[in-house]
C-alpha cells in the first residue's frame, strides 16, 4: 500500500477552469481509493493515455502510468495487460485520438475482448490542436479546419463497439459523477473489454453543457445482458445536434476474455533451445 | 570431397572445386519446392556436409515457376554458385530455363510424366500411384531418387526422412525407397560422418539468438521475408515460454512490445521495410521514453511493394535515421548462421542495457536462406543490469546515461514512462533546461554505446589481411564476396555493427588499403554514405539492384573487371 504518498501528484494542472477531464479525474481517483481500500494495492494500476488534453491526467496521478502517442493507448495497453495479466490497466483517450487516428486499435481490442479498461474523454472536438471537428462532431460543426462546416454525420461509437464485440459499452456524462464513478468503477473490475464513452465539455472550442444538462438522462440499465437491447439504447442518440441522450451501462456480458490463462514456464529456456537446436539436426 | 575416380567422368566443370554439389529443384509454386530443397539439404547435413539453401520463388501461391539451389560442402558456404551439378525438374520450365547452367556433366533428374528432357526420367505418378500417395510425395520420390543418383545408400536416407516429415511418414518413407530403387547411382558422394549439422532458415537463426538472448515475447505481423521468424516462434512459443502474437498492423505490433517491456517482459518484433515504415512513430517513441525493445527487420526490393519475393540491401540509411528527433540504436547486420545467433542474443542484451531500440538488419537473401550452422552455440553472456536507486525515478541522470530500469507492480514506487521530454521521475515538462538534460542524457548513452560497440569484433575481416585493394561489404553479401575473391588478393572488410559505426575499429582493419570497392544490393550504394563520414572514398561500387542474389560466379567476373 502506498499509504501516505497522495494519489495526486504536486504537477501543476494545465487544464481550462470548467473542462469535463477533472470531473473525470476526480471520479477516476474516488474509484482508486475504493479499490485500494478493497485491497488491489496502487502499484497494481497502471494508467495509459494518448495525446491530448485528456492525456495529462496521467501526470496528475501518482500512480503507474505510460504516456504514449495519439491513438495509441490500446495496443500499450493490450501489451501491458498480456505481459502482466496481474496489473489492472486503464486507457485514457480523446475522441480524436481513440476514434480517428486509433480507431483500428479500439476494433480489434473489442474483437479480442482484452482485459482492460478505456475511458474516452469525448467532448467531441480538438482541443490541444484549437477547435478541429474530430469523427464525433455532429454534421456541419466549423472548426478551423472545416470552415464551411462538415458534411459528415457522426460516428456513433456505441454501436461501433458493439458491432466490434465489446463486453462491456457504457456511456456517461461529465456532469453527472455518481453514474460515472459506479460506471467507471464497474468497467475496471468487468473481466474483458470495458469502454466508458464520457460525454465532456470543451470549456474553450465547444461548450455544450446546456445542451448536455437537458438532454441526458440515466437509463434503468434493465435487460444489459441483451445484445439487440444494447443495440436499441445505442442506436436512440447519433451525437447529433438533438437529443434525448441515454447514459448508463448499455451492454455487459461475458465471454472468454484475453489474454488466456497461461501456466508459469518452469523449464530451463537454454536447454529447450539447445533441445530445438539438436531436433534441426 | 565426394567423386570417386570411378565416376569422375560426372564431374562438373574445371572450375568447380571436388568438394561440393550443387543441385537445382524446379517446379510451379505449389509444388513443395522449398520444402523439397530441405529436404535434400537436410540429408546432405546428416552426410556430414556444410549445406546453404537458396530459394527464388514469385509472389503467388499457385503456379508460376519456383526453384531453389541446394549446394553441400566440405566447408562452410552462404552463396550459390551458377554451375549446377544435378537438376530436379517437376515441369518443363525446370528444363528450359536451367539446364543451360548445368556443368559439363551435369544430369537432369526429370518427372517424365510432365517433362521432356535428356537425362534420368522417373514417372512420379508411376511410384506414387500404385502406393496410393499424394502429388506432394513426388518430393520425397525425388529425394530418393536423387541420393540414389548420388551413390547414397538408402539406411542413410530413411532416418532423415523419418524425422523431417510429419504427414503420413511410413507412406512417404516407401515411395523414397520406390524411387531410390527405380534409378542407378551414377556419382559417389562421400559420407563425411559425424553427427550432422543443424539445419536452419536464417531467420530460424535470428530466432535461436532471440532466444538464447532471453526474449519473453516477440510480436508480428505477416510480411515477406520476416514471417519465417514469426513462423518459427510461434511454433516454438510453448517449448520456450514465450508469448507470440500476431495483432491487427505493424503500428500494434511495436507499440505492443513497448507494453510488454514497460511490464519488464523482454521482447522483439520483426518485419520488412513496408512495415518498418508503420512502425516509425513509435521507434521514435521508444528513443524518447528509452524503452528496450528489438526489431528484425528482412530487406526486400523497394520502393514500396516493390519485389516482396526479392533481396535487397537498400533501407540500412532508412533504419540508420528513422523516427523524428534523434536517439541512439544499434543496427547489426549478420551474414552467417553463428552471426545471427550470436547477433540476435546480443541484440536483447544491447537494448537492456543501454535501453534503446536494437536492430537485425536481414535480407531476403539471409532471412529466407537456409544454413547448417554450428551444433554448439555459445550461450550468450548478458550485461548486468544497473541496480536501482529510492524513491524510484525513471529517468534518473546517471554518469553514463543510463537509467535503472523498473517494472510494474513494484511497492512503494510509482513508475512513469513518457513520450513527452520529461523529468527524472517520467513527468512532462517544457522546461529549457530538463529538455537540456534529458538530451544530453541520451547523448551520453549513445557515447556510452559506441564505447562498447568500437571494438575488433565489430568489424569481420577477410581475404588478404595485408591486401591493398579491399571490397567493403556488409550483411549477406559477404558469403558470395568472399567466395568470389578467393585467389586474388584482396582483403575484405565487413563491419557488422552499423550504428553506432564502430569507426577506430574500421579505421585499423583498412590500415593500408589503398584502393576501396563497394559490394552492395541497392541503387546508391547507402555505406558509402557511412564510409565517406569515416572519411573514406571507395574507388569503385559494384551495385546489383535486381532483387537477385549474385551467384559466386557472376560476381566472381563482375570483381575481375575492376579488381
Amino acid at each position: 500500500m502506498n499509504q501516505g504518498i497522495p494519489l495526486v501528484s504536486g504537477t501543476k494542472n494545465t487544464w481550462c477552469p470548467g473542462c469535463g477531464n477533472f470531473a473525470i479525474q476526480h471520479a477516476v481517483r474516488f474509484v482508486i481509493e475504493e479499490l485500494e481500500r478493497e485491497g488491489i494495492p496502487r502499484e497494481r494500476i497502471v494508467l495509459v493515455s494518448g495525446i491530448g488534453c485528456h492525456a495529462k491526467i496521467v501526470d496528475y496521478f501518482q500512480v503507474n502510468s505510460f504516456y504514449s502517442l495519439h491513438g495509441r493507448t490500446i495496443p500499450v495497453a493490450t501489451g501491458i495487460k498480456m505481459a502482466n495479466p496481474d496489473l489492472y490497466v486503464i486507457c485514457f483517450a480523446g475522441d480524436g485520438d481513440l476514434y480517428a487516428e486509433g480507431l483500428d486499435h479500439l476494433v480489434h481490442a473489442a474483437k479480442r475482448n482484452v482485459d482492460i479498461t478505456v475511458i474516452c474523454h469525448n467532448n467531441r472536438v480538438y482541443g490541444l490542436t484549437t477547435g478541429q471537428y474530430t469523427p464525433t462532431s455532429p454534421y456541419g460543426y466549423k472548426g478551423r479546419s472545416t470552415p464551411q462546416g462538415i458534411h459528415e454525420s457522426p460516428l456513433n461509437v456505441i454501436e461501433v463497439l458493439l458491432g466490434s464485440g465489446a463486453t462491456f459499452v457504457a456511456r456517461a456524462y461529465s456532469r453527472r459523477l455518481p453514474l460515472l464513478r459506479r460506471i467507471i468503477r464497474e468497467a475496471v473490475l468487468h473481466p474483458g473489454f470495458a469502454h466508458v464513452d464520457v460525454l465532456q465539455i470543451c470549456a474553450t472550442f465547444y461548450n455544450l453543457t446546456a445542451f448536455y444538462d437537458e438532454q441526458v438522462y440515466e437509463t434503468t440499465e434493465t435487460n444489459v445482458s441483451q445484445f439487440d437491447f444494447a443495440c436499441r439504447t445505442g442506436h436512440l442518440w447519433q451525437y447529433a445536434e438533438k437529443g434525448p441522450i441515454p447514459l448508463g451501462i448499455f451492454y455487459r456480458t461475458i465471454r472468454p476474455s484475453f489474454p488466456e490463462k497461461k501456466e508459469p514456464f518452469t523449464k530451463d529456456r537454454a536447454l529447450a533451445v539447445k533441445e530445438i537446436i539438436s531436433r534441426y539436426s | 570431397m565426394f567423386i570417386t575416380d570411378r565416376v569422375r567422368y560426372h564431374l562438373l566443370t574445371e572450375a568447380d572445386i571436388v568438394t561440393e554439389c550443387s543441385v537445382l529443384i524446379g517446379g510451379k509454386a505449389g509444388d513443395g519446392i522449398s520444402q523439397a530443397g530441405q529436404l535434400i539439404g537436410s540429408v546432405f547435413a546428416s552426410l556430414g556436409y556444410h549445406v546453404y539453401q537458396y530459394t527464388d520463388y514469385p509472389s503467388l501461391i499457385r503456379g508460376g515457376h519456383n526453384y531453389c539451389i541446394v549446394r553441400a560442402a566440405e566447408r562452410p558456404v552462404t552463396a550459390y554458385r551458377s554451375g549446377i551439378d544435378l537438376i530436379i525438374a517437376f515441369d518443363q520450365q525446370t528444363v528450359d530455363i536451367h539446364s543451360r547452367r548445368l556443368t559439363d556433366r551435369g544430369t537432369i533428374l526429370y518427372d517424365s510424366d510432365r517433362v521432356k528432357a535428356t537425362g534420368i526420367p522417373l514417372s512420379l505418378a508411376g511410384i506414387i500411384n500404385p502406393l496410393e500417395g499424394v502429388q506432394i510425395m513426388g518430393n520425397t520420390a525425388m529425394t530418393g531418387a536423387l541420393f540414389r543418383v548420388l551413390g547414397i545408400p538408402w539406411e542413410r536416407i530413411e532416418p532423415v526422412l523419418r524425422r523431417k516429415i510429419r504427414a503420413q511418414p511410413e507412406k512417404n518413407i516407401q515411395i523414397g525407397n520406390a524411387a531410390w530403387n527405380q534409378v542407378s547411382s551414377q556419382m559417389e558422394v562421400q559420407d563425411l560422418g559425424g553427427s550432422g549439422r543443424p539445419f536452419f532458415s536464417g531467420n530460424e537463426w535470428i530466432g535461436l539468438g532471440l532466444l538464447a538472448g532471453g526474449i519473453d515475447a516477440y510480436i508480428a505481423y505477416p510480411m515477406t521475408p520476416a514471417s519465417g521468424l514469426l513462423h518459427f516462434l510461434a511454433g516454438v512459443a510453448e517449448e520456450t515460454g514465450i508469448t507470440v502474437y500476431h495483432p491487427e498492423s505493424e503500428i500494434a505490433v511495436i507499440l505492443m512490445a513497448q507494453g510488454f517491456v514497460y511490464a519488464g517482459k523482454k521482447t522483439a518484433v520483426g518485419t520488412s521495410g513496408g512495415g518498418f515504415c508503420l512502425m516509425t512513430e513509435a521507434l521514435s517513441l521508444a528513443g524518447q521514453a528509452e524503452i528496450p525493445v528489438v526489431i528484425v527487420v528482412s530487406q526486400r526490393t523497394g520502393p514500396s511493394t516493390g519485389l516482396p519475393t526479392y533481396t535487397a540491401q537498400s533501407d540500412l540509411l532508412f533504419i540508420r535515421h528513422a523516427g523524428q528527433g534523434e536517439f541512439p540504436r544499434w543496427i547489426a547486420a549478420p551474414a552467417t548462421p553463428e552471426e545471427a545467433y550470436r547477433l540476435g542474443a546480443r541484440a536483447v542484451d544491447i537494448a537492456w542495457k543501454y535501453q534503446v531500440p536494437a536492430f537485425i538488419l536481414s535480407d531476403k537473401s539471409f532471412s529466407e536462406g537456409i544454413f547448417t550452422g554450428d551444433p554448439d552455440m555459445q550461450d550468450p553472456v548478458a550485461h548486468p543490469l544497473s541496480a536501482p536507486s529510492f524513491p524510484y525515478q525513471r529517468y534518473a541522470d546517471t554518469p553514463d546515461g543510463i537509467s535503472p530500469i523498473l517494472s510494474p507492480p513494484y511497492t512503494g514506487e510509482v513508475i512513469k514512462v513518457n513520450s513527452y521530454t520529461h523529468d527524472y521521475q517520467g513527468i512532462t515538462t517544457e522546461d529549457p533546461d530538463m529538455t537540456v538534460v534529458m538530451a544530453d542524457k541520451r547523448k551520453r548513452k549513445a557515447q556510452a554505446l559506441l564505447n562498447y560497440i568500437d571494438r575488433d569484433e565489430s568489424i569481420i575481416t577477410g581475404g588478404n589481411p595485408d591486401g591493398k585493394t579491399c571490397i567493403v561489404c556488409w550483411g549477406s553479401v559477404r558469403g558470395q564476396v568472399t567466395e568470389a575473391a578467393e585467389g586474388s588478393e584482396v582483403r575484405i572488410v565487413s563491419p557488422l555493427i552499423l550504428e553506432p559505426f564502430p569507426g577506430d575499429a574500421f579505421r585499423k582493419a583498412m590500415r593500408g588499403v589503398e584502393r576501396i570497392v563497394v559490394v552492395e544490393e541497392s541503387v546508391s550504394g547507402q555505406i558509402v554514405t557511412i564510409l565517406r563520414e569515416q572519411g573514406f572514398i571507395p574507388d569503385e561500387v559494384l551495385l546489383r539492384y535486381d532483387g537477385r542474389p549474385s551467384a559466386v560466379e557472376e560476381l566472381s567476373a563482375r570483381l575481375g573487371r575492376v579488381l
